[in-house]
């Protein structure tokens, strides 16, 4: 990517415990965290982890508990500080940063949303959400404007002025998430922050943070255990396993493509059909024609392809629509235009649709379904290869 | 060689340390004499302010109080009652007085102790060192304070207060301690995440978290203010404590019960009053 990246990473590493040099020259041996625990009593929560992150990308982190996603995420606002490597947002080395600098960066920069809510139970649900700007003395007026206008954009108006302890789970997380974007960070960090809820509620929230997202256009890292909301929110996702990144791909490309067992493992219990994209699918239609050609053209061309439809493209492969051979053969006998028998029965599916999309509309489809993009004619879906790709992965 | 004796044993010199006590009330006497005279104006003060208060006020205070806290005018009467009982048996200007100790070595506990707690709770190092401090003024006999208070400061109420204050502050200390530990660490952490300064923090979040277990903290050193203020009277400080001490020294079983009794009375409506406070503020959590 020629783009700048907003959060860089590069050879972090985080060890509790005395005794470090001998744990890091067993780590550059390539012990494992277990081994190096019960030699040095360091226990290894990070180790060499490198990556970037770029604007506006929701960075997932997945792992499992003790793989170190979350001390991994408190080294970016250095609430844990790495024990060696650098972490750069933008141009300034977070660890570099003086106690000053730290806390304007923290106030201006990023913010934090928990797994727990990290909410004050003495304040109400607007001198909450005013935290972060009331240490940064913003005046009064302003500030209570900018936490009004977040609490309507996380759905909580009306209940601005009550009490913390009143509210569900649902709309705690929806405080933590209006708290963390009144500041107007460039980065989001979400640790996991609907770990707590349940499914339903979680699924609310998975829904109102991509919406929030198409809004404002932050830069998330966002921590979570549950594969399937790595895929369903991730532009990418990192996995991590005992302090170490595994993978960091597209949901697709670590489908498609895992990078180990333990990967290929790990997203067993997702739902593909979410995360692969109708591309993964689709099958070059055999048989294509011309809206200039004429109906025997067409029949002759259905016939040798032993086919019952085609797919008519004009010049620029833009999709026109579909020809049955009845329709074509009728068109001959009265001696008419092809695109006058177009069956209105074709349905038609974006490229970036998943396959999930693509399955009820299969269900339904008389025909195989026609994969688009910017109009033009990619592919086809037939049932069969729907069925195909799921069993197969 | 008798195994059941030590093999040698160290006299300690007590004089000398009788004496390195004295010697400081001498040298001191300056400080000393400020301290005496500081403390005495503050007792004299809020003596003086109790007593300008009629009777019947302060009783329907208690009652007003009682109803506030409990919700119930049932149990505010109750407390009236509790505290008319030690009026209408003679004892009222000895309860001010008593009152008026307790008020005093409370509010140098408080002002004393909540901030070594704040600091012991902030420093880990700072808590190892004063653990056993504590431990000490906890555990030590209480009479063991009032001999050298006798001699830095004389008899009377002083004396009794600053024994009571060494023995009242330490829960305060504790519990302040314990209070902001105990603050639930991701909050304090959204705290820092949003960018608060140490004292914003503190101000803004754990200070308030941790206000009821503070509040529990100054309810105990209410408590033991009272317990050790009727032991004080033995340096002569006045109020109910003396009269107690002299039914006792007299054998008067009948006097000693109704001032005990008066004292009993006292500290309940302190510990449910101050209690209430607690409560108060749970509640708003």
């Amino acid at each position: 990517m020629m783009e700048k990246p907003v959060i860089k990473v590069e050879n972090v590493s985080k060890l509790f415990g005395r005794n470090h040099k001998e744990a890091v020259e067993m780590l550059n041996k390539g012990a494992t965290k277990s081994e190096v625990l019960k030699e040095t009593g360091v226990t290894v929560a990070l180790w060499d982890v490198n990556f970037e992150v770029y604007a506006g990308e929701v960075f997932v982190i997945i792992g499992l508990s003790g793989s170190g996603k979350s001390t991994l995420v408190r080294c970016f606002n250095r609430l844990n500080k790495p024990t060696s490597g650098s972490i750069h947002y933008k141009d300034q080395a977070i660890e570099k940063l003086t106690q000053k600098e730290l806390i304007s960066y923290r106030r201006d920069n990023i913010a934090m949303v928990f797994q727990n809510f990290g909410l004050m139970s003495h304040r109400n649900v607007i001198s909450n959400v005013e935290y972060g700007l009331e240490v940064k003395n913003v005046g009064k007026d302003l500030r209570k404007q900018k936490a009004l206008e977040m609490i309507k954009m996380v759905g909580l108006d009306g209940v601005e002025n009550a009490p913390i302890s009143s509210l569900s789970g649902g709309m705690k997380q929806r405080v933590g998430l209006a708290r963390a974007l009144a500041n107007e960070p460039e980065v989001l960090l979400m640790d996991e922050p609907f770990s707590a809820l349940d499914p339903l509620v979680k699924k609310d929230m998975q829904f109102e943070l991509l919406s929030i997202q198409r809004k404002l256009n932050k830069t998330i890292i966002f921590i979570t255990h549950d594969i399937n909301e790595a895929f369903k929110l991730g532009d990418r996702v990192a996995i991590m396993r005992d302090g170490k990144v595994i993978q960091i791909d597209t949901p697709e490309a670590m489908i498609t493509n895992p990078a180990d067992d333990y990967v290929r493992e790990f997203i067993e219990g997702a739902d593909k059909s979410k995360v692969m994209s109708v591309r993964q699918v689709m099958i070059t239609p055999s048989c294509i024609v011309k809206t200039t050609d004429g109906a025997n053209r067409a029949i002759v061309e259905m016939r040798s392809n032993n086919v019952s439809s085609a797919y008519i493209v004009n010049e620029k492969m833009e999709f026109k629509g579909m020809l049955t051979l009845d329709g074509a053969i009728k068109a001959r006998d009265t001696k008419g235009k092809i695109s006058d028998y177009f069956s209105d029965d074709v349905i038609t599916i974006n490229t970036d649709a998943t396959i999930g999309d693509a399955m009820p509309l299969a269900a339904n489809a008389k025909y195989p379904i026609a994969v688009l993009e910017d109009n033009k004619l990619k592919g086809i879906i037939t049932k069969a290869s729907l069925i195909s790709t799921l069993a197969e992965n | 060689m008798d195994i059941y004796k030590f093999p040698f044993q160290i006299k300690i010199d007590v004089e000398a340390i009788d004496r390195a006590v004295r010697d400081f009330a001498v040298t001191f006497d300056v400080v000393l004499k400020m301290m005496r005279n500081g403390l005495n104006g503050l007792l004299n003060a809020t003596q003086t302010l109790l007593t300008i208060i009629p009777w019947w006020v302060l009783v329907l205070l208690v009652v007003f109080l009682g109803y506030k806290q409990t919700g119930k005018i049932k149990t505010g009467i109750v407390y009236g009652l509790m505290l008319f009982a030690i009026g209408i048996v003679g004892l009222w200007g000895l309860m001010l007085t008593t009152l008026s100790i307790v008020i005093a070595s409370v509010a140098l506990s408080v002002l004393m102790g909540f901030p070594i707690g704040l600091l012991i709770s902030t420093s880990d190092r700072a808590n190892r060192w004063v653990r056993p401090i504590l431990d000490t003024m906890q555990t030590m006999p209480v009479f063991v304070y009032l001999i050298p208070a006798v001699l830095l400061f004389g008899l009377g109420k002083t004396p009794a207060v600053i024994a009571t204050t060494i023995y009242a502050i330490v829960p305060i200390i504790r519990l302040t301690n314990l209070g902001i530990r105990q603050v639930d660490s991701e909050v304090v952490e959204a705290a820092k995440a949003f960018g608060s300064t140490k004292s914003q923090a503190m101000m803004k979040v754990q200070i308030p978290q941790a206000w009821p277990t503070i509040m529990a903290g100054v309810n105990q050193t209410l408590m033991m203010a009272m317990a050790m203020v009727v032991t004080a009277s033995m340096i002569g400080a006045a109020g109910l404590g003396m009269e107690v001490l002299i039914s006792v020294n007299r054998v008067e079983v009948g006097r000693g019960l109704v001032s005990g009794t008066a004292v009993v009375l006292l500290a309940i409506l302190l510990d449910r009053l101050s209690q209430g406070w607690t409560k108060e503020k749970k509640e708003d959590v």
